[in-house]
């Protein structure tokens, strides 16, 4: 195991090294110059000498080499260290700290929702195959793979305004002050969130616990005369359940981009919105951090995914 | 010979000939037998992309035309799924929305899935240092959430068609190279490929003439799979306002328009590009599944 996890990490570091040249080459490469974008203010109404110009790219420190300048990021990075806002030159740390915590709500509930409600319902349909259940769960989840999470998120609120004339309270309310209010807000983006993953998450249950089901030790089970239940989750679904972790794992990873879909329509405001305004206001710092932090987020929880799997399942450690 | 007799003598073959179809033909039937909804994927698919090459024909209304009696009409009536905010027919701009998005998803797939693919063997078949430095790199790619590594390269790139389908393009290119090359490297050791390793054939010809018609099935299957992606992706990017420009027509934009008017006044507007949307990610999903099943076995259930 010890060398399964060394080996997992080896691939590890030199990703995250390739994943901050990689952010940092794509803000390089955006169009205009962010001392011009603030002296000139949003709409280009504003006037400066060459002097100030010059004063304010040093002050930024985009006079200096690129490489000075990705040094310096990664040298500030390690130490906690993600910048000010070229926007309003406030540390992005703190804007981060007062809105990951949002995003990462939406994605745990959105997670949790999923599995929830995506396990049970691919069991029974797996035992109950190609029964009327089996075959509205099929409906379900293919149509559920195929809408867009952001078109779902639309049509939630539009339901929700046509037919219940309510939409959820506008001004956010905090998880720990305020949690009725809180919940109110995010378990429609949640829901909207994991839709598309209950569809997925089903479809892959139902055909491992039909894979499974067809297993001799199963039969063994069932032949020794333990009752149906405990053959179905005991004996089954354990066993089948292994893959539905590493999926389950690998989405929670691919929510952040949905993320992004599902705060602009509900307007949460989480990392997600963060970034959209931040990208209109070309506010390379705030941008760089949130691109960055989520790849690494992927790039962790995907090593978390790989590592459990390997814990749980021996073949995997010495495949 | 009597021309008769040629024809008498010829007549087995020709009957032969109606029996059999052409090859394509007898292939899409055959598919079709054995592959119902795979073959119902590829009709809405096949549907879809005649309604885009023909849209200037069947489209009822000019889709750029504002009418000002006209605005929030609910469907029915002269305008037979209602009117947009300027009062511009819903029927006609998602016919024209075919367009972009078949367009889009098409031409992203055929360059994206080539590259990737391209890449892919030459990765598996040099191996070596340039095998690692190309895995990392697709490592780094794929650690990017879809969406976020497209609103970043929109944004490098500026809002256009051609942009969308850059930016598809590199989201699909490690995704392919990474599933493209492990069954690059098992075929690498088949016994056929030792052979012509042994009477000497240079690794161009190699990879060319036996690697990759190998690979031929991976990568169509692959295609039909992706394209849902492009779909979705192009349409989630357009309606975030960087992907295509809004005054273009296409679902993702009509719905960014939908979404920003007060949606209560015309509910229809927000659920017709997006039925659109999921019909064409429905078929390719239904037609990848088929072909997945049907070109490889070894795939299925993955």
């Amino acid at each position: 195991m010890r060398e399964y996890i060394l080996k997992r990490l080896a691939l590890f570091i030199p990703t995250i090294v390739l994943v901050t040249i990689m952010v940092f080459a794509m803000m390089r490469i955006l169009p205009g110059d962010p001392a011009l974008l603030i002296l000139l203010g949003e709409e280009g109404e504003g006037s400066y000498t060459q002097e100030e110009l010059d004063n304010l790219r040093h002050q930024l420190g985009t006079d200096r080499p690129i490489i000075v300048q990705y040094g310096k990021w990664v040298w500030d990075l390690l130490r906690g260290d993600f910048g000010e806002s070229i926007w309003d030159g406030t540390p992005v740390k703190n804007e981060l700290r007062d809105r990951l915590p949002v995003t990462l709500q939406l994605a745990v509930m959105a997670i949790v929702i999923s599995v929830v409600i995506a396990v049970p319902l691919g069991v029974v349909s797996a035992i109950r195959q190609d029964t009327w259940i089996d075959h509205v769960t099929k409906i379900f989840t293919i149509t559920g793979v195929a809408a867009p999470t952001f078109w779902i998120g639309i049509l939630v609120i539009v339901g929700l305004a046509l037919w219940f004339k309510w939409l959820p309270p506008l001004d956010f309310a905090n998880l720990w002050t305020d949690p009725v209010t809180n919940a109110k807000q995010m378990i429609f983006p949640a829901l909207a969130l994991g839709y598309h993953d209950i569809a997925f998450i089903a479809r892959l249950t139902r055909s491992a616990m039909l894979e499974v089901l067809r297993e001799d030790y199963v039969r063994t089970a069932r032949s020794k005369g333990l009752r149906e239940w405990i053959v179905v989750f005991r004996h089954a679904l354990k066993n089948a359940l292994l893959p539905v972790i590493t999926v389950a794992g690998l989405q929670f990873g691919a929510l952040m981009g949905g993320v992004v879909l599902i705060e602009a329509i509900f307007l949460v405001p989480g990392t997600g919105t963060l970034l959209l305004d931040s990208l209109h206001r070309r506010d390379y710092a705030m941008i760089q951090a949130i691109i960055l932090l989520a790849a690494v987020f992927v790039l962790t929880i995907n090593m978390i995914v790989d590592l459990l799997y390997g814990w749980l399942d021996p073949r995997v450690r010495y495949g | 010979m009597l021309p008769e007799q040629r024809i008498e003598e010829a007549l087995p073959t020709i009957a032969r000939g109606w029996r059999r179809a052409p090859a394509p033909v007898r292939a899409v039937i055959d598919f079709s037998r054995r592959k119902p909804m795979g073959a119902a994927g590829g009709g809405i698919v096949a549907v879809l992309v005649l309604i885009a090459l023909v849209a200037p024909l069947i489209a009822p209304h000019d889709p750029y035309k504002p009418d000002a009696g006209a605005i929030y009409a609910p469907p029915g009536g002269q305008y037979l799924l209602g009117a947009d905010e300027t009062g511009r027919d819903v029927l006609s701009r998602l016919i024209y929305g075919a367009r972009v998005s078949m367009w889009v998803g098409i031409v992203s797939v055929l360059v994206g899935i080539s590259i990737g693919a391209v890449l892919g063997i030459v990765s598996a078949y040099v191996g070596g240092k340039f095998d690692l430095i190309t895995q990392r790199l697709v490592d780094a790619l794929l650690a990017f959430p879809v969406i976020i590594l497209g609103l970043g390269i929109m944004s490098v790139l500026g809002a256009s068609v051609n942009n969308v389908i850059m930016a598809l393009i590199i989201i699909m290119v490690p995704r392919t190279a990474r599933t493209v090359r492990s069954q690059a490297l098992s075929i690498k050791e088949f016994d056929y490929v030792l052979a012509a390793q042994a009477v000497g054939a240079a690794p161009v010809r190699i990879v060319f003439r036996h690697i990759m018609p190998n690979i031929f099935a991976t990568c169509i299957i692959l295609s039909t799979i992706t394209l849902g992606l492009a779909i979705t992706t192009e349409a989630s990017l357009s309606f975030l306002g960087v992907g295509v420009p809004p005054d273009v027509p296409t679902w993702g934009t009509m719905l960014r328009a939908a979404a920003d008017a007060f949606i209560s006044v015309s509910p229809s507007l927000a659920v017709f590009p997006g039925v659109a949307i999921a019909l064409a990610v429905f078929g390719a999903n239904l037609l990848g599944d088929a072909m997945r099943d049907v070109l490889d076995p070894k795939l299925r259930g993955r």
